[in-house]
């Protein structure tokens, strides 16, 4: 297990390193760059500003001092448009952020997805069943970007219960939106998931036997059935983690949490390369991490698996 | 008084295709330390008998008659009642020893819950009694083997785990669903011969299902032959076996492959089981039986024999040897 880890996370390495070189030519093949702006910049002061940020080098070059940065230094570049700000501040004052609402966001769509779709499958065709079918479903239909507002006009324009954005340190009162914006659709799809896949558990065989041993139905879910119906959620989680990157770009801008999300949208737009690279690496990264994480779950639920 | 006594039994299935009537009317007795067979083709409703006893119908099964156990009504007891009795009193071999065991845990683990449940056993002492009986069923190593999964044995393996498994609490009766159908054929004699030594030295009744009749003869001190979820005929195994009366009895001993004898003799049954969500009217085995004659559209009563036999069939063969 623990060398597959390293040998898994050495592979991270070059993906990695793909990922940069991918973005990077994506990036400068897209029409505009960071000083481009209505009022023509006259040619001395962009020629200047292109030798001061490397932008006079040739691609490749370019890339390659950009990876030596990074790998010498744990450099990320300064800022294209915040003068005084390096990526590296940019992401140390986001990412906090985006890691507290993202984190509890995904516990709260396991939790609450999981537990949905266990009691709708222990007790099928009941009305707790399709209320848990119901609400999964209209969760489902619900993305974040419709669900934000919703959220909004709901609790801080009609009844004036919560802040309608704002971090303050992630007090609990700005946290509750951000992370019901984020959490609710992957939370049905969970619950969805779990639901069909313990229906299909508890026809197995080895649920009958543990049921002829006279364990009480508790016991038999909680212990014999949980685990095997907990494996196609768990291929889920990897996607899941990333379409919750993907929501913390709305959250930010809806909510104004001030997280990754808002500072990679901002660098898109403002063509800011050096903050859009930052944050694309760091996602790849974590997306490489969580996947790691996945197998070896796998590996713990499944002793057939053995790395 | 009997040890389990099924009296007029019904178990039927809603399903999308309408009624399947599974088990009809159907009523046998077993004494304690008996060894009981029970034999048909698939779908004849043996393995739903069994299940029913044990409360373990699928969610779209439904129940009708009696099973009294021990003198007790079990036949849609509440689950603590249930509970008490399974793997307790009853205990029960599956058919498919690869996909009875959960995958998820270590044998150790498994057996272990069984004793620690109904005999609140500390996991130490438990482990070590599950030791005890997996040497009863002759896995070489026990002791270290305990600690793997399922998957990291071969099926006779696996069925001896499943075995030892079911004997933890010593049952009273234990119902083994076709045991070996699912393994070699070399295998399936070493089970059989296993479950025979076991049964002798433990003298729990024991409810044999399956579709061999080698098996059957070799282990059964009675055999019940079911057709179409009804009780065909019923007899001690020798008179059976060797003067079946009953046409489809009789069928099944001809459709068995005889090694001493040429491949003519063997003969299958023309035909193929009743769709039961449509029964044939009257004796399930008309259409499919040489003999029937008009008055087999009513279905006839099980009667008493001779020999202690017990036949439901207007047209017996008497006359002829099998």
């Amino acid at each position: 297990m623990l060398s597959y880890s390293i040998k898994r996370l050495a592979l991270a390495i070059p993906t990695l390193l793909i990922l940069i070189v991918v973005s990077f030519v994506l990036m400068y093949a897209a029409p505009g760059g960071p000083f481009t702006s209505e009022r023509e910049l006259p040619p001395e002061v962009l020629a200047n500003l292109n030798a001061k940020y490397g932008l006079d080098q040739p691609l490749w070059r370019q890339i390659l001092t950009y990876i030596w940065g990074i790998v010498t230094e744990f450099d990320f570049g300064p800022s294209f448009i915040y003068k005084d700000r390096t990526v590296n501040e940019i992401i140390a004052q986001g990412f906090p952020v985006t890691l507290t609402y993202g984190l509890l966001s995904f516990v709260v769509a396991v939790v609450v997805g999981v537990t949905l779709g266990v009691v709708a499958a222990i007790r099928q065709n009941s009305v707790l069943d399709y209320f848990a079918v119901g609400i999964s479903i209209g969760a489902q239909v619900l993305p974040n970007f419709v669900m934000a507002p919703i959220l909004v006009l709901t609790f801080t324009l009609w009844l004036g219960w919560l802040p309608g954005g704002g971090w303050q340190g992630g007090q609990w009162e700005y946290l509750i939106m951000p992370v019901i914006a984020l959490s609710t659709s992957f939370m049905a799809s969970i619950a969805r998931i779990t639901r069909s896949s313990m229906l299909e558990t508890l026809n197995m065989n080895h649920i009958r036997t543990a049921r002829a041993k006279g364990l009480p139905e508790r016991r038999v879910i909680l212990r014999h059935a949980l685990k095997p119906a907990m494996l196609p959620v768990i291929s889920y989680l990897g996607p899941a983690f990333v379409g919750m990157i993907t929501g913390s770009v709305v959250v930010d801008v809806y909510f104004s949490t001030g997280g990754i999300g808002k500072a990679f949208v901002d660098s898109a737009l403002n063509r800011d390369y050096a903050v859009m690279m930052g944050v694309t690496i760091l996602m790849g990264a974590l997306t490489i991490f969580f996947n790691l994480v996945v197998d070896i779950l796998y590996g713990w639920i499944d002793p057939k698996i053995r790395y | 008084m009997a040890l389990l006594d099924i009296d007029n039994l019904d178990v039927a299935f809603d399903t999308p295709d309408g009624t399947v009537h599974a088990v009809n009317g159907l009523s046998l007795s077993l004494d304690r330390g008996e060894t009981l067979g029970i034999v048909g083709e698939s779908g004849s409703g043996k393995s739903q008998t069994a299940f029913a006893i044990l409360g373990l119908l699928a969610r779209n099964g439904r129940t009708s008659g009696s099973i009294k156990f021990d003198g007790e009504e079990i036949l849609n007891a509440p689950p603590k009642v249930m509970n008490r009795i399974r793997a307790e009193r009853i205990a029960i071999i599956f058919q498919d020893p690869m996909t009875s065991l959960n995958p998820y845990m270590k044998i150790s683990d498994q057996m272990a819950e069984v004793l620690m449940l109904h005999r609140g056993m500390s996991k130490k002492n438990a482990l070590a009694e599950a030791v005890r009986m997996l040497d009863a069923v002759r896995i070489p190593g026990a002791k270290d083997r305990i600690r793997l999964y399922p998957h990291e044995f071969s099926g006779g393996m696996r069925q001896r785990v499943m075995i030892a498994m079911s004997l933890l609490c010593q049952p009273d009766l234990l119902i083994a669903d076709e045991p070996t159908t699912a393994l070699d054929v070399t295998v399936q004699s070493q089970i059989m011969r296993l479950l025979q030594e076991l049964q002798a030295e433990f003298g729990m009744a024991t409810m044999l299902i399956t579709h061999d009749l080698g098996v059957v003869a070799g282990f059964c001190e009675r055999v019940t032959v079911m057709y179409g979820g009804r009780i065909m005929e019923r007899a001690p195994t020798d008179p059976l076996f060797g003067k079946p009366t009953h046409p489809y009895t009789r069928g099944l001993l001809h459709a068995v492959p005889r090694v001493d004898q040429g491949q003519e003799t063997m003969q299958a049954i023309p035909g193929n089981p009743p769709n039961m969500a449509r029964p044939p009217k009257g004796c399930p085995f008309r259409p499919r039986c040489a003999f029937a004659g008009k008055d087999c559209a009513v279905m006839p009563p099980l009667e008493p024999a001779g020999d202690g036999r017990v036949r439901a069939c207007h047209r017996p063969v008497e006359e002829v040897a099998a």
